[in-house]
């Protein structure tokens, strides 16, 4: 910290890495940018916190030369510029690692790392130089994936860490990171940072988005909030709480994160109890009780086979062996038509890829799910309509118009629009699969929010969740898988980081298990 | 005022060849040579909204022409034969109308299955089954042509040659094809399954939608299309040889294309297939009025109206972001 907060004392002298003054931006009549200020230091890293839609990721593209300002100007190392192309701002060493991944599915690790630059031997690409230099990039972010694998065989997070690899292969000067983290573990994260460190100590200027406040807790110099599109404030990290960073983001106080949900009775009905499920896609032996109005958490490491467990339960892949049992009567559902007609809701985790359709109106959106609830013989579009009308109020769903499209609607919205549209069924039981992803604080109390309302109501909420917070504040119990087993069911004290952690990763109780734990942990790590 | 501009498009292509046709020709504007354009379009008219269905669940059929010729080829036996044993002329003609309708639906199926449960991409099940049903064709006819007993052919003359109200019949049935499919497309939940299909068929399975199902019946639509445009294309020349539909299935996918229907699936729309049908039929029509063109430039023509079509399309919606 002290180093940073020197370079940032010696500011006189250090001339900014990029230095954005007066940016506005618009598109069409919506303005999205208000007169911004932002400047980022060699050896820095700088974070930029905001809600969904409060402009970061297109302050972001303008400064790397994505997209154009409306008006305002750029400097690079104090020269003015004026990015003309992103082709412009590559040369000199910008480089923006987006929110969506953007590699070639069908190349290999190797070739997309060096993709449009690759080593040459003559007329031929050096194959043996690519893989040595990307096993060494890799290497350093301590991600296994084998250099000649096809990116489309790899994890979500592989692919994240190839992406960043990619990015750091090529020298750069300014490195943006758009939520980097999103869908990286506790441990990747932290091979993340640690690359992090290193470029900055070379001299690299970062700017890092995040929603993630105590990643950015952890790893920023210095924290620049928007909000609307307005720029709020500009503060030495070591200066604010993560409360107060939730503050100036939202521009009110956040007083209870966590609604309170009550714990339902020991005798409450069970109303979905599986026993002894395997899948083909690597669940194996899994078995427990959901009871009525209760939330019970799923934690676990990336691919410990939760969402494959809970794809297999509601008919999206088949269960191999195994019973599941509604409300006492043994039920096997084919098709996810089976389970919806079950009152079983499931949402899913990949909100852009799996949930919407984001060329789609908001409308056709929300009604998909549940059309024939719409439709005798033709779609009856006025009570389709009036249904919208009334989630949108109920989930707060914040859009321009019903008739825009989902893809234009921030994360935040999107998720309430997903949540929505499964909602629709009014289901008994409602399986959430990273109900909170990428989205910002407001909006996830909201959806907290909305789960405390469903159970209220009498419906059963089964959470999945990387995020070990939202898990313990949610759950009434939390079953703990690792390598497509359970290997805990968590309840009342026995609820606590430390616990889900050990079971997550395959240690099981803590009985004076020593503090080594952890590097034991990571190593154990990495399944998928 | 923006939304429309897509569905407006078509029309106004439509709109400015019917003001060049009678600048061209006065006598373009006639009663006569209107019917014979709608006429003629209708072939490929009810074929293409068949294809706005299969192209809009993210799918192409290319054998639509091949199976056009063998449909209307095992027609043309089926009645030949049966007209031996029955004396009852309007029998046979339903039985041979019956049985295109069942062959159509059941090539579209097969379309399908092979498609969705074979998990083999369409282009290559229908390039398959495209040779297939062009060789059939050849086959049967042993490399010649097949003609309808005159007898039968003299009752089922009037579905192609008769009119009501002055109105063709193959317009008319081309008409209500169109209603019905701009209905199901838009008006139930059928159709914005396919059109989820197209779009993301993930976010489909995820919904609940049985995506194999949709684009079944999606072929099934079209096999049933086929056959309804063979059934009113057998009585007008009373045979069928391996030069039937030749390149139907190419114009049936422009007319899908240039009205405005995305080719990479997700959005369809029945009104500019018509409107699409109808530029390709008027594009001929025109040249054959003028000499400024050589009338065999007409598929140049054509070709250049439908990359001009995606062109305008593309442009237009880039604008509006």
């Amino acid at each position: 910290m002290s180093s940073s907060n020197d370079s940032i004392a010696n500011s006189t002298d250090v001339l900014p890495a990029l230095r954005a003054s007066g940016i506005n931006k618009s598109f069409g009549p919506i303005a999205v940018l208000h007169d911004i200020d932002f400047e980022v230091y060699p050896g820095e890293i700088h974070a930029l916190l905001g809600e969904n839609g409060a402009g970061k990721s297109t302050l972001v593209k303008i400064l790397a030369g994505f997209e154009q300002p409306t008006s305002g100007s750029l400097a690079f190392n104090g020269a003015p510029t004026a990015w003309g192309s992103m082709r412009d701002a590559e040369e000199n060493g910008i480089v923006l690692i987006h929110q969506e991944l953007n590699l070639a599915g069908l190349l290999s690790v190797e070739e997309n790392i060096f993709l449009g630059r690759e080593i040459k031997k003559g007329l031929f690409v050096d194959h043996t130089a690519m893989r040595k230099k990307s096993r060494t990039l890799l290497d350093q972010l301590e991600c296994r994936a084998s250099v000649t694998a096809r990116v489309d065989d790899l994890s979500v997070a592989d692919q994240q860490m190839i992406e960043i690899a990619k990015a750091t292969s090529r020298n750069a000067n300014v490195l943006f990171l758009d939520e980097p983290t999103a869908v990286l573990t506790p441990h990747e994260t932290k091979s993340l940072f640690k690359l992090l460190r290193r470029l900055k100590s070379e001299g690299v200027a970062i700017v890092f988005i995040s929603h993630k406040l105590d990643e950015i807790e952890q790893i920023a110099d210095r924290i620049t909030v928007l909000r609307d599109g307005k720029h709020i404030d500009t503060v030495p990290a070591h200066s604010v709480t993560k409360d107060d960073m939730a503050r100036l983001m939202v521009g009110r106080d956040l007083t209870e994160y966590f609604p309170h949900i009550p714990v339902p009775d020991k005798n409450a009905d069970i109303v979905l109890s599986v026993q002894g499920v395997a899948t083909d896609t690597g669940v194996v032996d899994a078995g427990f009780d959901l009871r009525r109005a209760e939330v019970l958490g799923f934690a676990g490491l990336q691919g410990a086979g939760r969402t494959a467990l809970m794809e297999a339960l509601i008919g999206l892949d088949p269960v191999i062996t195994g019973t599941v049992r509604q409300n006492g009567t043994t039920v096997k559902f084919k098709t996810l038509g089976d389970a919806k007609a079950a009152r079983i809701a499931y949402l899913t985790k990949d909100r852009k890829g799996k949930g919407l359709l984001l060329g789609n109106d908001l409308v056709h959106n929300f009604s998909l799910f549940a059309l024939e609830k719409f439709t005798r013989f033709f779609i009856n579009r006025k009570a389709e309509r009036t249904a919208f009308d009334a989630a949108a109020k109920q989930f707060d769903l914040r859009a321009a118009s019903p008739k825009m499209l989902a893809g234009s609607l921030s994360g935040g919205n999107q998720q309430k629009l997903l949540l929505a549209k499964v909602l629709e069924i009014n289901p008994d039981i409602i399986i959430l699969d990273e109900p909170t992803r990428g989205i910002d604080v407001g909006a996830k109390s909201q959806i907290y929010g909305f789960i405390a309302d469903l159970v209220s109501q009498g419906r059963s909420v089964i959470v999945l969740s990387s995020e070990l917070s939202e898990i313990i504040g949610l759950s009434s119990r939390v079953v703990v898988m690792h390598e497509g087993r359970i290997t805990g069911v968590l309840e009342g004290d026995q609820i606590t980081e430390e616990e889900i952690m050990r079971y997550a990763t395959g240690l099981g109780a803590s009985n004076g298990a020593g503090k080594n734990n952890r590097t034991t942990a990571d190593t154990v790590e990495e399944i998928s | 005022m923006i939304i429309n501009w897509k569905a407006a498009g078509p029309l106004i292509a439509l709109g400015a060849l019917l003001v060049l046709g009678t600048l061209i020709n006065g006598n373009f504007l006639s009663t006569g040579n209107m019917t014979n354009i709608l006429t003629r379009s209708s072939f490929i008219g009810i074929i293409a909204i068949g294809a706005t269905f299969v192209i809009s669940s993210g799918s192409i059929d290319l054998s639509v022409g091949s199976m056009a010729a063998f449909i209307a080829g095992v027609m043309i036996m089926f009645m030949n034969t049966l007209k031996d044993l029955t004396d009852l002329m309007w029998l046979v003609v339903l039985a041979g109308v019956l049985a295109g309708a069942v062959l159509g639906m059941f090539a579209g199926w097969l379309n399908g299955i092979l498609t969705t449960r074979g998990k083999i991409e369409a282009f290559i099940v229908t390039l398959g089954t495209m040779g297939i049903y062009r060789s059939l064709v050849t086959y049967l006819a042993d490399g010649g042509t097949l003609s309808l007993n005159s007898q039968v052919r003299s009752l089922y003359r009037p579905v192609y040659y008769g009119d009501i109200l002055g109105i063709p019949f193959p317009v008319i049935i081309f008409a209500a094809m169109a209603v019905l499919g701009y209905v199901v497309l838009n008006h139930t939940a059928y159709g914005r399954h396919v059109q989820s299909v197209g779009a993301n068929e993930h976010v489909a399975r995820y919904s609940a939608i049985s995506t194999d199902r949709v684009k079944i019946i999606a072929f099934m639509i079209q096999g049933a299309c086929v056959a309804m445009a063979t059934i009113i294309y057998v009585p007008r020349l009373g045979s069928a040889s391996s030069s039937t539909g030749v390149l139907w299935e190419l114009e049936a996918i422009a007319a899908v294309i240039i009205g405005g229907t995305l080719l990479k699936g997700g959005y369809g729309r029945i009104g500019g297939t018509v409107a699409g049908a109808l530029i390709l039929t008027l594009i001929g029509n025109i040249l054959n009025l003028t000499d400024a063109i050589s009338n065999y430039l007409n598929g140049a023509v054509q070709g250049v109206i439908i990359i001009a079509a995606v062109f305008l399309q593309r442009g237009i919606g880039k604008k509006q972001k």
